[in-house]
C-alpha cells in the first residue's frame, strides 16, 4: 500500500498540477471547493430529503385512504407524545408541515439549483468553477444545517404535541400564540439557515454567470438552462431576505414581546401573509424555472433542433421572474382584500400565463418537424410539458379572485400546485437526472428501467392528483386528516395512486445501482448531434478541474444554435 | 492548484471554514431556541455557537486577506468580489424592505380594534415619541459626515497618501462609534419600552437591525484600518477597503430612510419627549 501511495504521490508531484488530482475523502466531501463535488453533495442530499418528504406523504395518503382517524394516534405515541386525540391531530399538522418544508427547501431547491445548477452552469458557460468556490460549500452545508434544525423540531414540543404543526407557510397566529413550544422556533431557524445558504448561492450564481462566460459566449448565446438559473438566482436574492424579515418578526413576537402579528398590540396576521407571499410567490417560480431550463435543453437535444424562439424563451423567463414579484396576494383572496385589490391581482396573475404559454408553445414548436428520439430524458420532458400545462390551466382558474373564493383551501388547490410541482418540477428533475447522469457518473443508466420508472410515476401521480380536483370542487378542505364519507371514493383512489408512484421509485433506485455496477461506460456525448452545449465536449465524468484553457465560442458555433453550424450537403 | 492553467480565475484548495461556519450557525440558532425557552445549557450552546461564528469570520476573512496579499486576486477575481458585494447589499436592502413594510402597514392602517393603538399612529399607548430633531438629527449629521470621511480615506488611498487614509479611517470609525453610543443612549432614555404595540415593535426592530449593521460596518472599517497599518492596500488594488466603504454608504442610506420615515414621518403630530 505504501508503495502505491508513494508512487501516487510521486506521480502527482510530477504532474504537480494534474487536472484530475483529487483531495482525500474528508477534504473532498467536507471541505469541498469544487463545483461538481458540491453539486453531487446537493443531489445526494436532495435524494435523501426526497425520500423523507415522500415517505411523509405516504403517511398522509395512508391516513386519508378512508374516512376517520386511522393511525395518527400511533404516530403521536411513536414521536414521544401522548396518544390523546389532540396530539394525534397535531401530528397531522406536523406531517403536512414537514412534507411541505422538506420538499420545497430541502428537495426541489437543492436538487435544481444546488445540484444541477452547480454541476452544469460552469460547464455550460465554459468556466473552470464557480466564482466563489468556498462560499459555494457554505451554501450547501447551511442547507444541511437547516434540515438538521427541522429534524430537531420533531423531537421537542410544538403545539399540542411534538413537532412544528404550522403548515409550510408558518402563518401567525398558529405559529405564534397557537404553538408556543420550541419546535416552531427550530423550524423557523431552519428557514433562516437554509435561506442564508440560498442567498449566498444566488450571489455566487449571478456572479459566475455574469463574469465567467467563455470568450465569445454573449448573454444571448448562453444555454437556456443557464438563463433559467440566472433568473432564479435573482428571485432568490430579492425574495428570501423578505422572508427572513418576516420570520424574524415571528421569532420576536413569539419570544420577545413584539406585536407585529398580534392584534392585541395593533399587529396584523395579514401582514405576515403579505410578507410571506411576497417571498412565497417568487419561490414557486424559483422551483420551476430551472426545470424550464432543463426541459429546453432536453427537448432541443432529442428533437435534434435548436430551441424554437431562443430569445423569446430567455425573455419569457425574465418576464415570469419580474411579474412573479407583483402577484403575491392571489394566495390571499379570502382574507378580506379590497375588491379592487383582487381585480389587480387577478389581472396581474393572468398576465403570467402569456410568457408561460410562450414557453409551452415554443417547446412544442421545437419538437415540430424534429427528428425526435424518445430517450428517457425526452419522455420525462414530454410528460412534464403535458402535466405542467394541466397545472397551469387550473392556475388560470385559480388566478380569478371570484373562482378562488369558492375553491380556496380545498383539494382543488392541492391538485393544482402538485401538478405544477410534483409533475412540473419533479418531472423536469428526473428528466435532467437521466439527461445528465451519464455525464456526471460516466455510466449509462438502463433505458428500460427509466422508461418503467416514467410510466409508473406518470400513471401514479395522475391517479393521486387528478381525483383531487374532483374532491376540491366537491368542497373537501385542505389540511384535515378526516373527511365526510362522501369524499371516500376519490380519496381511496388517490391513495392507490401513491402506492403506484412509490413502487415506480424502485426502478429509479435500481437503475442507479445498475448503472454503477453494470452500466456501460458513457461516451463524451451519449446523446448525439442534438446535444450541442459545452458539457458534452468534456469527458464523462469531466476532469476534476475542467477548462484549464478556456473554450472559445466562435460566431458560427453558438451554444444554443447548431443550425448555424455548416450543414453537411 | 492547477498547472497548465490558462485562465485567471481563482481555483481554491479544500477548506474547512464553510463546514465550521454551518455547524456554528446551527449551534447558534439552537442555542437561541434553548435560551428563548429557558432550557438546559442554553448559555453554553449559545456561547459555543457565537464563538464558532466569530472564529469562522476571523479565520475565513484572514484567508481571503492572505490570498489577496499573495496576488491570487487577479482583475477578474476582483470583479467577482465587486459583483458579490453589490448583490449582498441588494439582498440586505430587501431585508430592510421587510421591516419598512411592517412600519408602513402600521402607520398607514393603524388598528381600530386594539386598545393600545386606538386607530391612531403613533398608537395611543405611545405617550411621547423621540424628538427627531434632537439626537436623531445629530446622528444623521454624524453618519453623513462619516460618509465624507470615508471618501476622504478612499481619495487619499488612491493618491498614495497613507497618512490621509489612516486619518480618514480613524475619523470614520470614531464617528461610527459615536453614532452607536448615541443610539444606545437614545434607547436607554427612550420614552417607550420595547414591544407591546406596533410602534415600539417596528421602531426597535428596524432601528435595532440598522444599529447592528452599523456595528458590523464599523468592525469592517476597523479591519481596514488594521490592514492599513500592516501596509496592505495599493492605490490600484484595495477592494477590501472599497467593500467596507460601500457597506458603510448602504448603512448610511438605510439610516436616512429610517430618519425620514420612522423618526420624522412616523412620529408626526405626536408629543415629543
Amino acid at each position: 500500500m505504501a508503495t502505491t501511495a508513494d508512487s501516487f504521490q510521486a506521480h502527482t508531484e510530477d504532474h504537480a498540477h494534474d487536472a484530475d488530482h483529487k483531495p482525500g475523502f474528508f477534504a473532498r466531501w467536507f471541505m469541498s471547493t469544487n463545483h461538481k463535488d458540491i453539486g453531487t453533495l446537493y443531489l445526494i442530499f436532495a435524494i435523501i430529503a426526497g425520500i423523507v418528504g415522500g415517505a411523509i406523504s405516504g403517511i398522509m395518503r395512508m391516513e386519508l385512504a378512508e374516512p376517520g382517524i386511522q393511525h395518527l394516534q400511533w404516530w403521536a405515541q411513536f414521536m414521544g407524545g401522548s396518544a390523546d386525540f389532540d396530539t394525534a391531530l397535531h401530528m397531522w399538522n406536523v406531517f403536512i408541515t414537514a412534507h411541505g418544508l422538506i420538499m420545497v427547501f430541502f428537495m426541489v431547491m437543492p436538487a435544481m439549483i444546488g445540484g444541477f445548477g452547480n454541476w452544469f452552469v460552469p460547464l455550460m458557460i465554459g468556466a473552470p468553477d464557480m466564482a466563489f468556490p468556498r462560499m459555494n460549500n457554505v451554501s450547501f452545508w447551511l442547507t444541511v444545517a437547516g434540515f438538521v434544525s427541522l429534524l430537531f423540531s420533531l423531537f421537542v414540543p410544538g403545539g399540542t404535541g411534538p413537532g412544528a404543526g404550522t403548515g409550510w407557510t408558518v402563518y401567525a397566529p398558529l405559529s405564534t400564540t397557537g404553538s408556543t413550544g420550541p419546535a416552531v422556533d427550530f423550524a423557523i431557524f431552519s428557514l433562516h439557515l437554509a435561506g442564508a445558504g440560498s442567498i449566498l448561492g444566488a450571489t455566487n450564481f449571478i456572479t459566475t454567470i455574469f463574469n465567467m462566460r467563455a470568450p465569445g459566449m454573449t448573454l444571448h448565446k448562453m444555454p437556456l438552462f443557464v438563463w433559467s438559473v440566472l433568473v432564479t438566482a435573482f428571485l432568490l436574492l430579492l425574495a428570501l431576505p423578505v422572508l427572513a424579515a418576516a420570520i424574524t418578526m415571528l421569532i420576536t413576537d413569539r419570544n420577545f414581546g413584539t406585536t407585529f402579528f398580534d392584534p392585541a398590540g395593533g399587529g396584523d396576521p395579514i401582514l405576515y401573509q403579505h410578507l410571506f407571499w411576497f417571498f412565497g410567490h417568487p419561490e414557486v417560480y424559483i422551483m420551476i424555472l430551472p426545470g424550464f431550463g432543463m426541459i429546453s435543453q432536453i427537448v432541443s437535444t432529442f428533437s435534434r433542433k435548436p430551441v424554437f424562439g431562443y430569445l423569446g424563451m430567455a425573455y419569457a423567463m425574465v418576464a415570469i421572474g419580474v411579474v412573479g414579484f407583483v402577484v403575491w396576494a392571489h394566495h390571499m383572496y379570502t382574507v378580506g382584500l379590497d375588491v379592487n385589490t383582487k381585480m389587480y391581482f387577478t389581472a396581474a396573475t393572468m398576465v403570467i400565463a402569456v410568457p408561460t404559454g410562450v414557453k409551452i408553445f415554443s417547446w412544442i414548436a421545437t419538437m415540430w418537424g424534429g427528428s425526435i428520439e424518445f430517450k428517457s430524458p425526452m419522455v420525462w420532458s414530454i410528460g412534464m410539458i403535458f402535466l405542467f400545462t394541466v397545472g397551469g390551466v387550473t392556475g388560470v382558474y385559480l388566478a380569478n379572485g371570484g373562482v378562488d373564493d369558492v375553491v380556496h383551501d380545498t383539494y382543488f388547490v392541492v391538485a393544482h400546485f402538485h401538478y405544477v410541482l410534483s409533475m412540473g418540477a419533479v418531472f423536469s428533475m428526473f428528466a435532467g437526472f437521466y439527461y445528465w447522469f451519464p455525464k456526471m457518473s460516466g455510466r449509462m443508466h438502463s433505458e428500460l428501467l427509466s422508461h418503467l420508472h416514467f410510466w409508473g410515476f406518470f400513471i401514479g401521480v395522475n391517479v393521486i392528483f387528478f381525483p383531487q380536483h374532483f374532491l376540491g370542487l366537491q368542497g373537501m378542505p385542505r389540511r384535515y386528516p378526516d373527511y365526510a364519507d362522501a369524499y371516500a371514493y376519490w380519496n381511496e383512489i388517490s391513495s392507490f395512486g401513491y402506492m403506484l408512484m412509490a413502487a415506480s421509485m424502485i426502478f429509479f433506485f435500481v437503475n442507479i445501482v445498475y448503472a454503477f455496477v453494470a452500466g456501460k461506460k458513457a461516451a463524451d456525448n451519449p446523446w448525439g448531434e442534438g446535444a450541442t452545449t459545452l458539457e458534452w465536449t468534456l469527458s464523462s465524468p469531466p476532469p476534476f478541474h475542467q477548462f484549464e484553457t478556456l473554450p472559445v465560442i466562435e460566431d458560427h458555433h453558438t451554444a444554443h444554435d447548431h443550425m448555424s453550424k455548416p450543414q453537411p450537403a | 492548484m492547477a498547472g497548465n492553467v490558462n485562465h485567471e480565475y481563482h481555483i481554491l484548495e479544500p477548506d474547512i471554514w464553510p463546514f465550521v461556519a454551518s455547524v456554528s450557525a446551527l449551534t447558534f440558532t439552537s442555542g437561541m431556541v434553548l435560551y428563548m425557552h429557558e432550557m438546559a445549557s442554553a448559555h453554553l450552546v449559545l456561547g459555543l455557537g457565537i464563538a464558532g461564528l466569530i472564529a469562522t469570520f476571523f479565520g475565513w476573512f484572514a484567508k481571503i486577506v492572505k490570498e489577496a496579499e499573495r496576488g491570487d486576486h487577479t482583475p477578474i477575481v476582483q470583479l467577482h468580489m465587486r459583483y458579490g458585494m453589490i448583490l449582498f447589499i441588494a439582498s440586505e436592502v430587501m431585508f430592510f424592505v421587510g421591516w419598512f413594510w411592517s412600519w408602513f402597514d402600521f402607520a398607514l392602517f393603524p388598528s381600530e380594534l386594539s386598545d393600545v393603538v386606538g386607530g391612531t399612529f403613533p398608537p395611543a399607548a405611545i405617550e411621547y415619541v423621540i424628538d427627531p430633531f434632537s439626537l436623531p438629527l445629530l446622528n444623521t449629521l454624524i453618519l453623513l459626515c462619516s460618509g465624507t470621511t470615508v471618501t476622504w480615506a478612499h481619495h487619499s488611498l488612491i493618491h498614495g497618501d497613507r497618512e490621509g487614509l489612516k486619518k480618514g479611517l480613524w475619523l470614520t470609525i470614531l464617528l461610527g462609534a459615536v453614532f452607536t453610543a448615541i443610539q444606545a443612549y437614545e434607547y436607554a432614555a427612550a420614552p417607550f419600552a420595547f414591544g407591546g404595540n406596533t410602534y415600539s415593535s417596528a421602531f426597535y426592530m428596524a432601528t435595532g437591525f440598522h444599529g447592528f449593521h452599523v456595528l458590523v460596518g464599523t468592525i469592517f472599517l476597523i479591519v481596514c484600518l488594521v490592514r492599513t497599518y500592516k501596509g496592505h492596500f495599493t492605490p490600484r488594488q484595495h477592494f477590501g477597503f472599497e467593500a467596507a466603504a460601500w457597506y458603510w454608504h448602504f448603512v448610511d442610506v438605510v439610516w436616512l430612510f429610517l430618519f425620514i420615515v420612522v423618526y420624522i414621518w412616523g412620529g408626526w403630530g405626536a408629543a415629543v419627549h
